[in-house]
């Protein structure tokens, strides 16, 4: 006889089939029948939060670091809105998610019942798809295609809603949890257009000033050993997206760093120059291109992407190919091995030389010798303690970018941060669920004194399940980075860009189980970040107290090109563009 | 240009609003869209029409086919095919009127499908300029009521939109 279940215990079965270790969630009306079945196993792990936003955020963080899908249950109403934003950041970067929630009973949907909203109605923008269930025996079909979903082609975040009566214990279907789908109406492309690649192939390899920009898609797509390669093989030069980074190992010499608003000289006015662009994975998001019609004056454009509604989007390419950027880099390897011809080693000489020119102003310098903590100082200082090797959350902000400049990643998933959606509040929570999946990693959060008090509540949650991460608190007593804009588009008009009331974090830390340490000068923050790093088994809020006025260089300021970058010191030689 | 986008999608509750929010989520301009089940029940075929330039026709057939219901969809303006769109005219009429009214709706292959003693209600199928001749064939104060379907469409020849 098949096994015959309730709603809520065919929910839990099916995450336990698709090999689940967490939940992030929080309880509620709706989803009673659930927890009631959760609280009869131990094998799928509920991660109690304090605010369904963070649950969201866990998970997020949970998958980006794994590749695993993160699972959030949250009850109707206001657990459902609060798990938005949640929801609209995994959403943004392609992660994959799977967001249970409960919903009022079938009979009094569209009542204004007690907690109820329209759940699919309010994040159908914000998903890769959603459901609502109807009938309890296609509930676990129902999980399946959510998980199938979320996971294929570009992911991204899948809300499945689930009223209450679906999952009443009195009512027990016969369980089966399929397999496979498949579904008539989605099948992503997986393999690129071979002419395409081909195509793609000739003028890489006839390129004079190319350039390799790549970006969070080749995290997803698990294709950082093929980028790596190809590459390497190629001798060209490569800049990653604030998505992307970690993919192409940081310290390489072949690395230009991050391109876009706060990238390096050398990366955007390679990207300037240059003949022929290799896009893999990055999407040419605003932060990126600039000022779209001065956007690479002079380069065709190759483009690789899962997603075709993204090829074209915002800038014509020559050469789109749709595809999993994994097989496409693979063939592209093949052919260029293959290939007749090689890259035009004069050309590519004279090419290294112009960038190492850019090189050499060295923009990411900074006063090294102040006696104010430089943020960026204290991030240089825990990619050292940690060795390069510690997972970094960030929140949004100055510290975001500080973090995406001087912590040189040098592996993918390595770095977690809300790239697209750029919500503050992110840190904290996206750190629990990395040390969720990586206990003996060491874990830390960069954030700021504005952000980190978004989500705050959550350094309950890590005391509760034991997740020991170092809160890396810039504190600049600002919202830094409304600051800088205020600072130079608004002349210095500060418009509710500070707070002068921030909590003593030390105290706060404390009065959650916690350690807590204030670091005013810059010879106490080798120290200090030793000394928290050696405490593994607690969690640890360093609040450094960094230059109030440190702005965050290059810049490209809105509708501005990429050879325009407002620098910290002007080059002492412009280098006016020989080339075009 | 004008484009007319044939769509099939999934019958499921929501699909229509999925494609309604995804145009305005992304701006993109609606003129009309028509939704009813094909002769496979669990299918739904959508006509839509929408202008732009070329990119943005581009951009809105792929964030369409980006929607987890849609099985597929064709832009007919890509070959030739064939609009038709009906409309429902309710007419005020007087003894001296109803004679140049009915040669009006025979100019027109309209049908008269109902009569009162003081109106007609005509019916007529058409491309949509068609129906905009006839209905400024009238004067404002006769007119009581206009009913259009907005246009549909299918491609000409053997090939046709299905699984």
């Amino acid at each position: 006889m098949k096994l015959e279940l309730s709603g809520g215990q065919i929910l839990v079965q099916c995450l336990k089939d698709e090999g689940v270790e967490f939940v992030f969630g929080y309880p509620g009306g709706s989803v009673l029948h659930i927890y009631d079945a959760i609280f009869h196993q131990d094998e799928v792990k509920h991660i109690l939060v304090r605010h369904e936003q963070a649950a969201t955020h866990s998970a997020d963080a949970y998958a980006r670091a794994t590749g695993k899908p993160g699972v959030v249950l949250v009850t109707s109403g206001p657990g459902a809105t609060n798990a938005v934003t949640g929801i609209a950041t995994a959403y943004m970067d392609s992660i994959p998610m799977i967001v249970l929630s409960g919903q009022v009973p079938s009979p009094v949907i569209g009542s204004d019942a007690f907690q109820e909203v329209d759940t699919v109605g309010i994040t159908r923008p914000c998903v890769k798809h959603n459901f609502l269930v109807k009938d309890v025996t296609k509930l676990a079909e129902t999980i399946k295609k959510a998980f199938y979903v979320a996971t294929t082609g570009r992911p991204g975040p899948v809300l499945v809603d689930i009223p209450k009566d679906i999952t009443d214990p009195n009512i027990k279907v016969p369980y089966h949890y399929p397999e496979k789908v498949s579904m008539r109406s989605y099948n992503p492309i997986v393999v690129g257009h071979k002419g395409q690649i081909k195509k793609a192939v000739d003028i890489l390899l006839q390129a004079e000033r190319p350039i390799i920009y790549s970006g969070g898609g080749v995290i997803l797509g698990e294709a950082h050993q093929e980028l790596i390669e190809l590459t390497r093989l190629l001798g060209y030069p490569i800049t990653q997206t604030l998505m992307g980074l970690g993919a192409y190992p940081a310290p390489d010499p072949l690395f230009l760093g991050m391109l876009g608003m706060h990238g390096t000289y050398e990366a955007n006015m390679a990207m300037h120059e240059s003949d022929v662009i290799l896009a893999v994975g990055a999407r040419f998001d605003d932060r990126v291109t600039g000022k779209l019609s001065k956007f690479c004056p002079y380069a065709k454009i190759i483009h690789i992407d899962v997603d075709p509604a993204s090829i074209s989007k915002t800038v014509k390419v020559d050469v789109p190919i749709v595809g999993e950027v994994k097989p496409v880099l693979e063939q592209m390897l093949e052919m260029i091995r293959e290939a007749s011809h090689q890259p035009n080693k004069p050309a590519l000489v004279e090419w290294w030389k112009t960038i190492n020119d850019w090189r050499s102003i060295d923009c990411l310098d900074y006063e090294r010798d102040s006696n104010i903590i430089k943020p960026q100082y204290v991030v240089e200082q825990l990619y050292e303690v940690t060795g390069g090797n510690a997972f970094i959350t960030s929140d949004v902000g100055q510290h975001q970018m500080y973090a995406a400049q001087y912590y040189h990643f040098n592996k993918p998933r390595r770095w977690i941060n809300s790239g697209g959606l750029g919500t503050m509040g992110f840190g904290l929570p996206a750190a629990i669920g990395v040390k969720l999946a990586y206990p003996d990693s060491d874990v830390a959060c960069i954030t700021g004194e504005a952000s980190i008090q978004m989500c705050i509540q959550e350094l309950s949650t890590a005391l509760q399940f034991n997740t020991p991460v170092k809160i890396i608190n810039l504190n600049n007593r600002y919202m830094g980075m409304v600051r800088q804009w205020q600072e130079f588009s608004y002349q210095s008009r500060y418009s509710q860009s500070y707070m002068d009331t921030i909590p003593e974090f030390v105290k706060l830390a404390e009065a959650y189980g916690h350690v807590g340490m204030r670091i005013e000068k810059p010879e106490d923050v080798r120290g200090a970040l030793e000394e928290a790093f050696a405490m593994k088994d607690r969690t640890v809020f360093l609040d450094f107290m960094t230059d109030r006025t440190e702005n965050v260089y290059p810049m490209i300021e809105a509708g501005k090109a990429h050879n325009e970058m407002k620098l910290r010191v002007a080059p002492s030689t412009p280098f006016d563009s020989e080339l075009s | 240009m004008r484009h007319i986008i044939s769509i099939l999608i999934e019958n499921e509750s929501g699909a229509l609003s999925r494609v309604a929010g995804l145009f305005s989520a992304r701006g993109y301009n609606i003129e009309s869209l028509t939704v009813a089940p094909t002769e496979d029940s669990s299918l739904s075929r959508m006509t839509l029409v929408t202008s732009g330039n070329d990119e943005i026709i581009e951009q809105i057939t792929k964030q369409l086919n980006k929607l987890i219901d849609v099985v597929k969809l064709i832009d007919l303006a890509e070959s030739a095919y064939i609009e038709r769109e009906l409309m429902l005219v309710k007419i005020k009429t007087t003894h001296e009127t109803r004679e140049e009214v009915k040669r009006m709706v025979d100019i027109f292959r309209g049908k008269i499908i109902d009569v009162t003693p003081n109106s007609y209600v005509i019916e007529m199928t058409g491309q949509s300029n068609k129906l905009d001749a006839f209905v400024h064939g009238f004067d404002a104060e006769s007119i009581i009521e206009v009913v259009r379907s907005g246009p549909t469409g299918i491609s000409r020849g053997e090939k046709g939109l299905h699984l």
